[in-house]
């Protein structure tokens, strides 16, 4: 069967160039970049080329970069060692509904260790207003972290203007650019960041590789991980070499298509929201329609559940995601839908269509092939009454065990 | 993760749709939870004559569903009362541990409606 994939935002596949980089780094500079021979210099030479071409990709300095095992780790060494650091000075912490886990749960943990914590909420749209944060500042205000877009709608923040405030204000801001990279300008001054998270297997590298970005003389340590004295105190661990070597290529190769690819992706990403919208009952595009990322589609389809759309569209040879508590192994759907004010039943109903460069115009129309009939076919299943309401029952246990339930208010 | 058996109920689901004059209808779960399961039963001399259902949930509770409507038909309404989870997820090959709670809804589902039809006997 022919498969199209179109769940880029999950991950991508490892582009030929940095495959070839990679198996270089696999098999021949394969060394210790510490050590002090002849095959360790050529691993520490391809680590600092790979250095210089992730700052370079953001508009930083090559010292301004700490290479890590992904966008995860990254989140939480930026929020954690600034929080440590600056513990003196300071413990409130602002942070929004609707970032990725790996920051909004390391906040929540640091809530739990003496440090207070403001999660700004977000509009119908997803975004955060600048006054809001302008207000939640406090006098003990040391960190600020705003994902510059989000994963699950495509939304974009307003960075620029966001860490203006906290800046004004001496803050240190911190963003999660990992599904921006590639897809849109990220460039460390131009936002005005200080700290500043990228994930290799978003922007075709492979998985477990990323880095953080630190801004020369911002007040951070290393808290979390101790050891050897690699990437100058600043993360231990023999560097992931051939995970390196790849991020400093994929980071050059998605600035160089910077030109070209997110108007190609943004065309097909237009003629599939449209097609949606236009031809599918009951359906509305999540995130906002214009602030979003270029390779970005996410929709809520009433009256039927994300998983069995998965399923079917699985079978049919599409690869999306969904926001669903069903796929999320918890009672709870998206979140980031929830933070949006979506509510439960409609965000079961989530769709998240991600493309990539592998993807044509051409995949819109095998996509709508299949698709209405899905939708109508798990319709036809529902009993839900799809001409007035959801009805609702008081047993409900995501009811009861969440406090998100917008019934209960 | 889904057996052989769940994906063939999925796709090619039992006995979906309403039964215009049930006389027992059952309904548990809620779409704010992600799960919604509804059941149709026509009883005549005590026994499940026809069934059939509707469900607003993922893949485990489509085909647990429909599992349930094919094991209760042509049953007696006490045998369909002993008809548990477990048997259901079981007659499936088994269910991911999380998806569990689909298996509940689906027998959960059958009991409410053979309570409603004998509360109407009554
Ligand atoms: C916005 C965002 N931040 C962080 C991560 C985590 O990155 P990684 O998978 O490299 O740990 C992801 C990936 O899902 C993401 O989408
Ligand atoms: S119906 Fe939600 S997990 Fe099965």
């Amino acid at each position: 069967m022919e498969r199209v994939y179109f769940d880029h935002s999950a991950t991508t596949p490892v582009r030929p160039e940095v495959a070839e980089a990679m198996h270089k780094s696999l098999t021949e500079v394969f060394g210790n970049p510490t050590s002090m021979h002849y095959f360790g210099k050529l691993a520490r030479e391809a680590v600092e080329e790979a250095r210089t071409q992730v700052a370079q990709s953001i508009g930083a300095q090559a010292n301004e970069i700490v290479f890590t095992s992904g966008g995860t780790e990254s989140d939480n060494m930026a929020v954690h060692g600034v929080a440590m650091i600056n513990k003196n000075r300071g413990n409130h912490i602002i942070t929004s509904a609707v970032e990725h886990h790996a920051v909004l749960n390391t906040v929540k943990a640091l809530g739990k260790q003496g440090f207070t914590i403001t999660i700004l909420p977000v509009d119908k749209y997803g975004l955060v207003a600048v006054e809001d944060l302008a207000s939640a500042i406090t006098d003990k205000t040391i960190l600020v972290s705003l994902m510059h877009a989000n994963n699950e709608m495509g939304t974009i923040q307003p960075i620029k203007e966001l860490a203006a405030v906290a800046k004004s204000k001496g803050i240190t801001f911190h963003t999660d650019a990992v599904q921006s990279m590639g897809k849109i300008p990220v460039d460390v001054n131009e936002l005005g960041v200080d700290l500043l998270t990228i994930s290799g297997h978003k922007i075709y590298a492979p998985k477990g590789i990323g880095a953080l970005y630190i801004r020369k003389g911002v007040r951070w340590r290393q808290s979390l991980m101790h050891g050897g004295a690699q990437e100058k105190l600043r993360r231990a661990g023999t560097e992931n070499v051939p995970g390196i070597v790849a991020l400093g290529k994929a980071c050059e190769l998605a600035v160089r298509d910077l030109d070209s690819e997110p108007a190609y992706l943004m065309g097909i990403r237009d003629k599939l929201i449209k097609a949606v919208l236009d031809s599918i009952p009951n359906t509305s595009l999540t995130g906002h329609p214009e602030k979003r990322l270029p390779n970005h589609a996410s929709f809520t389809f009433e009256f039927i559940e994300g998983e069995s759309m998965l399923l079917s569209l699985d079978m049919k040879g599409f690869a999306a995601s969904s926001g669903s508590a069903c796929t999320s192994g918890s009672l709870e759907p998206s979140h980031v839908l929830l933070a949006m004010g979506i509510p439960h039943e409609l965000a079961h109903g989530s769709i998240r269509i991600t493309l990539g460069r592998d993807n044509k115009p051409e995949d819109v129309d095998k996509f709508m092939a299949v698709m209405p009939a899905i939708v109508e076919r798990l319709r036809a299943m529902s009993p839900l009454n799809q001409e007035n309401e959801f009805a609702m029952e008081s047993d409900c246990v995501a009811c009861r065990s969440s406090d998100t339930c917008y019934r209960q208010a | 993760m889904y057996t052989e058996k769940v994906m063939d109920h999925f796709e090619n689901p039992r006995n979906v749709g309403e039964i215009t004059d049930a006389n027992g209808v059952g309904q548990v779960g809620n779409p704010t939870c992600g799960d919604i399961m509804k059941i149709y039963l026509k009883i005549e001399d005590n026994i499940i004559k026809d069934i059939k259902f509707k469900t607003f949930g993922c893949g485990a509770a489509i085909a647990t569903s429909s599992m349930v409507t094919e094991m209760a038909k042509g049953k007696t309404v006490e045998e369909a009362l002993q008809l548990s989870n477990k048997a259901v997820a079981e007659a499936l090959d088994g269910l991911p541990p999380k998806k569990m709670h689909c298996s509940n809804l689906a027998a959960d589902a059958l009991h409410a409606a053979i309570k409603d039809y004998q509360e109407k006997q009554k």
